[in-house]
């Protein structure tokens, strides 16, 4: 039974990870409608400056849950900043042009981020140092719950309810709610549609740049292709949820991360039951995209989006 | 005379808005009827449900193809709808625009036309006979409703008269015995608009229609049409003869009323 | 002045945006920082060139409409070749070079050569889907993987010959094809190009881990090159002999293309483009339509599969990635989508620079992700731009005008 409960708690830590990248898809998605195909990127180059930071301070002397906190800021800072940039040069041109330019162009967007990291730092996986210290209380049941485990849950639900309070309650919020709904409309009442789309691939750049950093220190090795296996799970966990709905995309990453453990949750019943049925633990990415497939197909609006009507 | 289309109890909701709640009406063969109403009424939605563009919330709509029995469409895609003989312009002008008048008629040859990959791939005798036919199908089209010589042209750059009456040539090369045209003189000024009339009654007897007709310019509604069914808030209001409806003080006051003088 | 200040501005921003993934380079194991302070100045200076260039070519390029309409003068000299009288003999002349080069090239190279045409055999398949159709297809690769495992592991298992393995390598990609089709065309295009990405990883992960079936990671080894009427080749005559396999099949699926683009199919998918609501209410089956060319693509794909796995004796699901698929998916965007010429013109450099500006090697990929951006700028409709021919009417003036 352990067991079980062990793979329910590994599904729903990674699956908190998704969910922090996959609120940078629906928020993008909710506001222009494009799939940010570089957003996994851009994860991966957060994994890349925390390494930075701590491969900078490891030196220093400092705790490593204060070069944890630099590393995530530093982290969340430059990649908003490359959130924009990317906005600003690949997207925001092609606003009027058919669907199919920004996808491609977000695509290319996606390469070319993965070969600049690869580039500028390495081809190879990389060691990343543990920045979250064992915490002491956590020993009996550190089987269970590790102290990186216990770190991700807490950062990540902070962010969402942060996250949710922001878009509910500050005026920024209000603004980016209502460009979601009508842009033309958000725009005659004075929204700054510009600085409100900025503002989304800021917040979702940094959102992710949370993710990759806590991963990195969680896994304890990147390297610069993480960004894309994540990235589209990400994404499925937002067409789970409902893409562009907020609580949907949190959602969506915590079934998914725990829908991931299936292959190894089923072998290891089968195996109780008697059977001898192994179902290899590769699968678990293949899971990941047929529950996107089975989605899109039975329930394209995901699990909390609304449906759309087509208009003639 | 036989019922070609009868819609019965028909409503549909958008959400909390009732767009059409619980409409009955007939079509019978040859029959030009004109379905009035005032702006947000509900007509071209009406279209929708009975082209399978919507599926409505509630009721039944059924066709009656020469020569077959009678058929319940309500949940057929917009494509089987044609199949079975319906065909339909739209009020914002839905042409093709890249492509030129004649292709755009050719696009209306397809549901009346087989060729597949096979045949493309091969073009055997059979398949160059069918490309044919519909080139020449398409281009008599075309003369029928006077845009002969604008064949070649690109839809987008032909006059906006000229594109409405594309539509129509496009609607017909599907072989319809039903015609339904959402506004065909919207926007026509008035020598077009007499064209156009005579050219859907002549239609109507040169390939046997019937014609169901959304209009707003009550001159023509009037002049055409063998009865009228007026529509107001997604409820049909008044129906019958031209004469009738136009003396009906309900009618009067929701429609004639306050667009008698456009 | 101003743009050079706006320049500065924009250089200082890049230069401390990318410095600590530029400048700095840990490693964490033995606490060894590495400072590269001249990637900085790189950075400015390029960056700042880069920006001057960039405002530039937006200001040409007009703010957000696309100046589609406009004719480079590299339009107008394709047009001057394709429809002028030079037409004739500069496709007589491709195809004798063509023809000839094995006589002129070492045997490396002719496997080069065949690479590429396997390539433009890919690329115009995927045209038809994405340049035609205009549905993005993100997994096509995993096409190509089913034809390149039908002639493995028929190969393999019963020894199948080269020539039987060429239809059924087809036909079982574009049944594949049809069975992923069928329920997700329905989908908005952005869904259906993820979709298709997550089809083409399921296709690799199947081959990567049912070992009993497609022997895994290791791959299938000794596949049999192909015979003529039952004579076998040396290595040497057999990479010639691929070439003009390759070469004759790109003919065929060029000329299938074009019958395919002037047919009552093609018609309605150009129609679809345009206009679904229309089409539909013309009685066009806008599914069955979508299928029929994703299956037509799907196809071509699976026979160059077969192609490729004679050519190189040896596949396993390496060959078969996403970057694949974004490879094939640029050939078909930065030639031109929809266009013929275009697409072969695009596999071709794309194939061939590589090899021969080994230099940019490692710059591939990110030259390759940038063009791809600046592509969609400033000529989303690629290097040649996609030219059809109207269906019209010879003769206006028999039937008189009946107004
Ligand atoms: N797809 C849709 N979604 C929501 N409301 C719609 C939709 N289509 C039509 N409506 C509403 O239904 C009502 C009737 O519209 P319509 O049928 O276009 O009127 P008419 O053609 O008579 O002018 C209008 O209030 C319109 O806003
Ligand atoms: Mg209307």
């Amino acid at each position: 039974m352990e067991f079980y409960l062990e793979m329910l708690i590994a599904g729903l830590i990674r699956g908190a990870i998704y969910s922090l990248i996959a609120l940078g898809y629906t928020m993008v998605y909710g506001i222009i409608e494009l799939i940010n195909f570089a957003h996994g990127e851009i994860y991966m180059i957060g994994a890349f400056t925390g390494l930075v930071v701590a491969g900078l301070l490891g030196a220093s002397g400092l705790p490593t849950l204060g070069i944890l906190v630099i590393a995530l800021v530093a982290g969340m800072v430059f990649c908003a900043g490359y959130g924009v940039t990317m906005e600003k040069v690949a997207y925001k041109p092609l606003r009027k042009a058919s669907r199919l330019s920004p996808l491609i162009s977000a695509i290319g967007m996606s390469i070319f981020l993965q070969n600049y990291v690869l580039l500028a730092q390495t081809s190879d996986f990389v060691p990343f140092p543990r920045l979250i210290p064992e915490f002491k209380f956590l020993e009996p049941i550190s089987h269970l719950l590790g102290s990186s485990d216990l770190v991700i849950l807490v950062v990540s639900s902070l962010v969402m309810v942060g996250l949710t309070l922001f878009i509910r309650l500050t005026r920024l919020g209000k603004a980016m709610r209502a460009t979601a709904q009508n842009q033309k409309m958000a725009m005659l009442l004075g929204i700054d549609v510009n600085q409100v789309i900025s503002l989304t691939f800021m917040i979702g750049s940094a959102l992710a740049a949370i993710g990759g950093v806590l991963i990195a220190s969680h896994s304890g090795q990147i390297n610069f292709y993480i960004g894309f296996l994540a990235g589209l799970k990400a994404f499925t966990a937002a067409v789970l949820g409902g893409i562009g709905s907020i609580p949907g995309a949190m959602l969506g990453g915590l079934v998914l991360g725990v829908a991931e453990n299936l292959p190894i949750i089923l072998s290891a019943f089968f195996a109780d039951i008697g059977l001898n049925i192994d179902i290899p633990n590769d699968y678990k990415d293949a899971v990941a995209f047929c529950l996107l497939i089975l989605i899109l197909i039975f329930r394209p609006s995901g699990l909390l989006g609304r449906p759309a009507i087509k208009k003639v | 005379m036989r019922a070609v289309l009868s819609v019965s109890g028909v409503s549909m909701d958008f959400g909390g808005l009732r767009a059409l709640d619980s409409v009955d009406m007939e079509v019978r063969e040859g029959e030009i009827v004109a379905l009035i109403g005032p702006n947000g009424a509900g007509k071209t939605t009406f279209f929708n449900c009975i082209t399978g563009i919507y599926a409505p919330t509630e009721g039944e709509v059924f066709v009656s193809p020469p020569g077959r029995d009678r058929i319940n469409i309500r949940h057929r895609k917009p494509n089987q709808v044609t199949g079975l003989g319906l065909a339909r312009t739209f009020q914002n002008i839905r042409l093709f625009p890249s492509m030129t008048a004649l292709e755009n008629v050719m696009i209306g040859r397809h549901c009346r036309t087989r060729a597949g990959l096979l045949g493309a791939i091969v073009r055997g005798p059979v398949t160059r006979r069918e490309e044919k036919g519909i080139v020449e199908r398409a281009y008599s089209l075309l003369v029928k409703v006077g845009l002969g010589r604008w064949a070649n042209e690109v839809a987008r750059n032909m006059p906006y008269g000229a594109q409405r009456r594309l539509e129509i040539a496009r609607a017909l090369a599907t072989d319809p015995f039903l015609l339904l045209l959402d506004e065909p003189a919207a926007g026509m000024n008035p020598q077009e608009t007499q064209d156009l009339k005579a050219l859907v009654t002549r239609l109507r007897k040169e390939f046997e229609l019937s014609i169901l007709l959304i209009e707003h310019d009550m001159k023509m509604v009037m002049s055409v049409s063998d009865r009228v069914v007026v529509v107001e808030y997604g409820k049909k209001i008044a129906e019958g003869t031209p004469a009738e409806v136009s003396a009906d003080p309900q009618v009067i006051k929701a429609y004639l009323g306050e667009e008698s003088d456009a | 002045m101003r743009e050079l200040s706006r320049g500065l501005l924009a250089s200082l921003w890049m230069v401390v945006l990318t410095a600590p993934l530029l400048v700095v380079r840990v490693n964490t194991t033995d606490k060894v920082v590495t400072w590269r302070w001249g990637n900085m100045l790189w950075m400015a200076i390029g960056s700042l060139l880069l920006f001057l260039a960039w405002r530039w070519a937006m200001a040409r390029r007009g703010g957000d409409v696309q100046a589609a309409d406009q004719d480079s003068w590299f339009d107008k000299l394709l047009a001057r070749i394709g429809q002028g009288p030079l037409r004739l003999p500069v496709i007589l002349g491709l195809v004798l070079v063509a023809l000839v080069l094995p006589l002129f090239v070492s045997m490396y190279e002719m496997d080069i050569y065949a690479r590429a045409l396997i390539y433009v055999g890919l690329g115009l398949g995927l045209n038809i889907v994405v340049g035609m159709a205009g549905l993005l297809n993100l997994g096509y690769a995993a096409f190509f993987a089913v034809g390149s495992y039908t002639y493995a592991l028929l190969n393999h298992h019963y020894a199948l010959d080269f020539w039987l393995a060429l239809p059924l390598g087809g036909l079982f990609a574009a049944l594949f094809g049809v069975i992923l089709a069928l329920p997700v065309l329905r989908l908005r295009g952005d869904y259906l190009a993820i979709v298709t990405l997550g089809f083409g990883e399921i296709v690799r992960l199947v081959l990567q881990n049912w070992d009993s079936f497609s022997f895994g990671p290791s791959g299938i080894a000794n596949i049999a090159r192909p015979t003529l009427f039952g004579r076998e080749f040396g290595v040497q005559d057999s990479a010639i002999f691929i070439y003009y396999i390759a070469l004759a099949l790109v003919a065929v699926v060029i000329f299938v293309t074009k019958r395919f683009q002037d047919s009552r199919v093609g018609r309605a998918l150009l129609a679809l483009r345009e206009d679904e609501i229309a089409c539909e209410a013309m009685g066009i089956d806008k599914t069955g339509v979508k299928v029929m060319a994703f299956a037509l693509g799907a196809s071509f794909a699976g026979v160059f599969g077969v192609v490729f796995a004679a050519k190189q004796a040896f596949i396993n699901p390496d060959s078969f990635t996403f970057i694949e698929s974004a490879m094939i998916l640029s050939i078909v965007v930065l030639g031109g989508m929809g266009s013929i010429v275009g697409v072969a013109i695009a596999a071709i450099i794309l194939q061939l620079m590589p090899e021969y500006f080994r230099f940019m090697a490692d710059y591939r990929m990110l030259i390759f992700g940038a063009a791809l951006v600046l592509m969609m700028l400033f000529r989303p409709e690629g290097l040649v731009r996609a030219k059809r021919e109207h269906y019209t009417v010879k003769d206006l003036s028999p039937q008189t005008e009946d107004k």
